[in-house]
């Protein structure tokens, strides 16, 4: 019978030591990669948003997902500085960014701004006081969205068509008052559709509560892709290729179509958190993101599509997605992306001018209760 | 002989207090502390979207004399006090088959089923009865095919009352069963040995004894639905707002933790007066 030379102490030394060339590699792998965190949208972090960059600069990214600039600017001020290193916001809330100096300027001669096209080499949202705070990421358009089953392009060319009673019950909201008050008080005929005085905010209320007999819904992200794929809203105002492209990946028949009466642009940015300690990665992950191969990237990004403002990006968009990119407005000619633009039939989405954004949550209830 | 006995009274004493301590220790841990807060907050303020220790009345009287508050409060009452009727109406007759005419065997299996459809996640059930809801949904589908047609029912008060009564039945079943089982059976024999036919045996004798049992179970369904989030933005499509999603919405609004502490403090009073309302209905002397 052989005898059993495995001593208790023998035994703990062979487990520490085979513990220890286990965890070997964990540690190594520990100390070679850097973590960077980001306040993001949701989704905007995913691997194929970054997986690329972290192979490049042996990184990774953590991401904390928000829903809203409110809960993003919350995030912010609840956290100290220096927790995130890269911040995705929305343009229309940069500029509180600054205000309230959570982000770090930065230098316009690092980002290839030559590359992109002219209306976005000085972006309002992004420069306060000629300094540099945000660099745009991708963009979108937001009009009508619809099933083209039910409801034509030329039909959906005027949001007057939202009234009409054959689509009574079939008209969703995306639930936030910021792109449906705003596409509402375009087709009110308000230039600025954010910035309106008194008798036309008394108005844009009045028309908009004039829409709820026919609302079918107020949506969050995930339902506004099943109510508009199932047929159960035809109709949406408000929201754009971010959900008709998602839903025609998926073989839904739905477009975004921009009315006559104009649209509203969403704009994505990235900044560098203030206090930062991995600013320098901070800094090399948004030119990654401005470059023709990050722009390319970020007009497919899985979460959903958008435009973005690399020419070369959009050239390969062009060659190598032709329908994806004749869908979000990235062809030549006329009626492209930068040509509603420069027609001025797109309008910047923004905070509301002259009346408290407290008061647009309130009445956005009040329509919902309604 | 009186220290030993002193002594057996302190470790009796000790023992009892032993027992008796976690109760008082989780209702402060885990209702009055919280609580406290709650009233706390909602008279904080919110400046640049961060929570400011403060006190001010205007988070109470913005939303006290806000009309959607008062339109959301009514609705929410009305859609909680209809689901608890129809959990209520649906549950008794099962409750009853279940009590008197199953075998004791067969009421096990049964009210053990009764308790499964909590082993899977609310929100879950409440998913899959948008495939069965929705334009071209199943049910849409099955009534096509017997000739009558109907719209998605989705975002419709019968699908909220689906949703709630998914939620709410199972417990008001099991309730109102304990409460039948547990009824001294000589009451009925004597009312048949008084010559009662069995609907009066059943008005005049079951429900009165079982009164406690269906007004807790219609309580308890009043509760979860007048609180619940779940149906009435999934089942709803949030047209219905109901006091939950203005919660929702006001945090998601502005940060307003405070407004949102106020709604709630308006949902646990109306809560407590109800209940305490059903509980000196339920245990009336009549």
């Amino acid at each position: 019978m052989a005898k059993n030379n495995l001593t208790r102490r023998g035994l703990l030394k062979t487990s520490a030591m085979a513990a220890g060339a286990l965890a070997i590699p964990m540690i190594a792998r520990a100390q070679s990669v850097t973590e960077m965190t980001m306040l993001a949208w949701y989704g905007q972090a995913e691997p194929d948003a970054v997986a690329e960059f972290e192979e490049l600069h042996n990184v990774k990214i953590t991401p904390k997902y928000y829903v809203g600039g409110e809960q993003m600017l919350a995030l912010l001020a609840q956290s100290p500085a220096g927790t995130y290193d890269l911040i995705h916001a929305d343009a229309e809330y940069v500029q509180q960014l600054v205000r309230a100096n959570f982000v770090e300027k930065l230098d316009p001669a690092d980002y290839p701004f030559d590359d992109f096209y002219p209306e976005f080499h000085k972006f309002p949202g992004h420069w306060h006081d000629d300094e540099l705070y945000a660099v745009i990421s991708r963009f979108g358009f937001l009009g009508i969205s619809h099933n083209l089953d039910a409801v034509s392009v030329k039909e959906a060319m005027s949001y007057d068509m939202l009234w009409d009673a054959k689509h009574h019950d079939k008209v969703g909201h995306f639930d936030w008052h910021l792109p449906n008050l705003g596409v509402l008080s375009l087709r009110n005929g308000n230039a600025q559709p954010y910035d309106i005085s008194g008798g036309a905010w008394d108005k844009l209320q009045e028309t908009t509560l004039s829409l709820k007999p026919q609302v079918r819904g107020f949506y969050d992200y995930g339902g506004v892709l099943s109510s508009l794929k199932s047929g159960e809203v035809t109709v949406m105002p408000g929201i754009g290729e971010w959900i008709t492209g998602v839903l025609r990946r998926d073989g839904a028949n739905v477009t975004t179509t921009i009315p006559e009466q104009g649209g509203i642009q969403f704009t994505e940015s990235f900044s560098i958190g203030r206090g930062s300690r991995k600013a320098e990665l901070a800094r090399k992950f948004i030119q990654h993101a401005s470059s023709p191969a990050g722009q390319y990237n970020l007009a497919n990004l899985n979460v959903f599509p958008a435009i973005i403002p690399s020419q070369a990006g959009w050239e390969r968009m062009i060659a190598e997605k032709p329908e994806d990119a004749r869908h979000l407005g990235m062809f030549k000619g006329d009626g492209n992306a930068i040509d509603l633009i420069r027609k001025g039939r797109i309008h910047i989405r923004q905070l509301p001018v002259q009346q408290d954004l407290g008061d647009w949550n309130d009445f956005w209830s009040a329509y919902k209760s309604a | 002989m009186t220290s030993l006995l002193q002594a057996r009274r302190l470790s009796r004493a000790a023992y009892g207090a032993m027992w008796s301590l976690p109760l008082p220790v989780w209702l402060a841990g885990f209702f009055l502390g919280p609580m406290v807060l709650l009233i706390w907050l909602s008279f904080w303020d919110v400046k640049n979207f961060l929570l400011t220790p403060d006190f001010q009345l205007e988070n109470w009287q913005k939303i006290l004399t806000a009309g959607y508050f008062w339109s959301a409060y009514a609705r929410t009452a009305a859609i909680a006090a209809s689901a608890a009727a129809l959990a209520t109406l649906v549950a008794l007759p099962c409750a009853l088959a279940i009590s008197f005419f199953l075998s004791p065997r067969a009421r096990m299996v049964l009210l053990g089923l009764f308790v499964v459809p909590f082993f899977t996640s609310y929100l879950v059930r409440i998913y899959s009865w948008q495939i069965y809801l929705t334009e071209n949904g199943i049910v849409m589908k099955l009534m096509a095919a017997i000739g009558i047609e109907t719209g998605s029912l989705l975002n419709t008060p019968l699908a909220l009352m689906i949703g709630l009564v998914t939620l709410t039945l199972p417990l008001v079943i099991v309730i109102q069963s304990i409460s039948l089982l547990s009824l001294d059976r000589t009451l009925i024999d004597a009312a048949y040995n008084l010559g009662c036919g069995p609907r009066r045996v059943l008005f005049a004798t079951v429900l009165p004894a079982a009164r406690p049992g269906i007004v807790l179970g219609a309580l308890f369904a009043f509760i979860f639905s007048f609180g619940d989030f779940v149906t009435a933005t999934y089942l709803g499509g949030g047209k219905f707002t109901t006091l939950s999603i203005l919660i929702a919405d006001t945090v998601k609004s502005g940060q307003q933790w405070p407004r949102a502490a106020v709604v709630a403090l308006m949902m646990i009073a109306t809560l407590l007066l109800t209940a305490l309302a059903s509980i000196a209905y339920a245990y009336r002397r009549t």
